[in-house]
C-alpha cells in the first residue's frame, strides 16, 4: 500500500493486453460489440483493427487506485473521459497524483495512456484511506 | 437535427442481476484484479465478506444492461451509429458479493447539444436485495453531427 499524501504519485500500473484479451473481456463483461472482437468488422467501419473496450481500460485505472489504497473495496468513486482508442498488444500505462487528502479520503488525478497518447484523461478517483 | 430534451427525467424498467461467484472470478481475471478477496473464497471470508467481493468495475456487469433501453428509446432519437462513449462515472456504496441480487434503474439525466455534438447523459442506480445502494453510474454518450 502506497503513502497517499497530497502531491504523491501512486504506483504506476503497466499492462499489455494480449491478442485475445478483448474476447475474454467481452465474455466477462457481456459487451460483444464487434468492433472489439472482429478484425474484419472493425476495419470495415474505419477503425485500424479491433479496439480495446473503454471500460476495460477504465478497470485498469480503477485497479491502479485500489492497489495504491490497499484493496478493491477502497475505491469509492471514479470518473473518466474516454478519448481516442486503445488497441491490443500495446502497453497501457496508468499514472496518478494525489491532489488532496481530507477526512479519511484521498482524491487522485489519474490518466491512462498508450503509445504516448492519453486514452483516458481528466480522470478523478476518490479512495478511502 | 437538434437534440430532443423532452425525455429528461424519464426512467425505465428496473433490471435485476444475480451475482455469481464464478462470474466474479471470470471478470476479475479479465481485468487483472489482484485483490485476493475477489478471487479466493478463504481470503474473502477471512476479510469478513460472506463470499467473493466483486471488483468495483464489476458494476459494468450488473448495471450496463439497464442503459440499453434509454439508448434505443425512440423518444430520445439517439443516433447509435454515430455514438461514442464519452465519459463514465461510478460512485460505490455497499459492497457487492457473490449471491447478491442487484436491481438497477436507469433514467435520463441530461440531453444537451454543444458544437454540433449531442450529449446524452444517463444515470443508473443499483441497489442490493436489502435495498442498500451499491452503485450509482453516470453514462455520457456523445453523438457527432446532431
Amino acid at each position: 500500500m502506497a503513502e497517499l499524501q497530497a502531491g504523491a504519485q501512486i504506483p504506476e500500473v503497466r499492462v499489455t493486453p494480449d491478442k485475445y484479451l478483448t474476447v475474454r473481456y467481452a465474455g466477462a463483461s457481456g459487451d460483444f460489440n464487434p468492433i472489439h472482437i472482429d478484425e474484419e468488422f472493425a476495419r470495415a467501419v474505419g477503425l485500424p483493427g479491433r479496439i480495446l473496450h473503454g471500460l476495460w481500460t477504465m478497470a485498469q485505472v480503477a485497479r491502479a487506485q485500489s492497489e495504491a489504497a490497499g484493496g478493491a473495496a477502497r475505491l469509492r468513486r471514479l470518473s473518466v473521459q474516454f478519448r481516442g482508442m486503445g488497441v491490443p498488444e500495446h502497453e497501457v500505462l496508468v499514472t496518478g497524483t494525489v491532489r488532496e487528502v481530507a477526512e479519511g479520503r484521498a482524491i487522485i488525478d489519474t490518466v491512462a495512456e498508450q503509445d504516448g497518447s492519453q486514452i483516458i484523461r481528466n480522470a478523478e478517483a476518490e479512495v478511502a484511506l | 437535427m437538434p437534440v430532443n430534451p423532452s425525455a429528461i427525467g424519464k426512467s425505465y424498467e428496473p433490471v435485476t442481476y444475480a451475482v455469481g461467484r464464478e462470474k466474479i472470478r471470470e471478470y476479475a481475471r479479465a481485468v487483472g484484479e489482484t485483490d485476493p478477496v475477489c478471487l479466493d473464497l478463504e481470503a474473502a471470508r477471512a476479510a469478513g465478506y460472506a463470499d467473493l467481493l466483486a471488483p468495483p468495475m464489476f458494476a459494468v456487469v450488473y448495471s450496463a444492461p439497464s442503459v440499453g433501453p434509454p439508448i434505443f428509446d425512440p423518444e430520445i432519437e439517439l443516433n447509435f451509429a454515430m455514438m461514442v462513449h464519452g465519459g463514465q462515472e461510478f460512485e460505490w456504496g455497499a459492497p457487492v458479493v457473490a449471491g447478491d441480487e442487484v436491481t438497477t434503474t436507469a433514467s435520463v439525466k441530461d440531453i444537451t447539444e454543444a458544437d454540433g455534438r449531442g450529449y446524452y447523459v444517463f444515470e443508473s442506480v443499483s441497489v442490493n436485495q436489502r435495498g442498500e445502494q451499491v452503485c450509482r453510474g453516470t453514462w455520457t454518450n456523445i453523438v457527432r453531427g446532431v
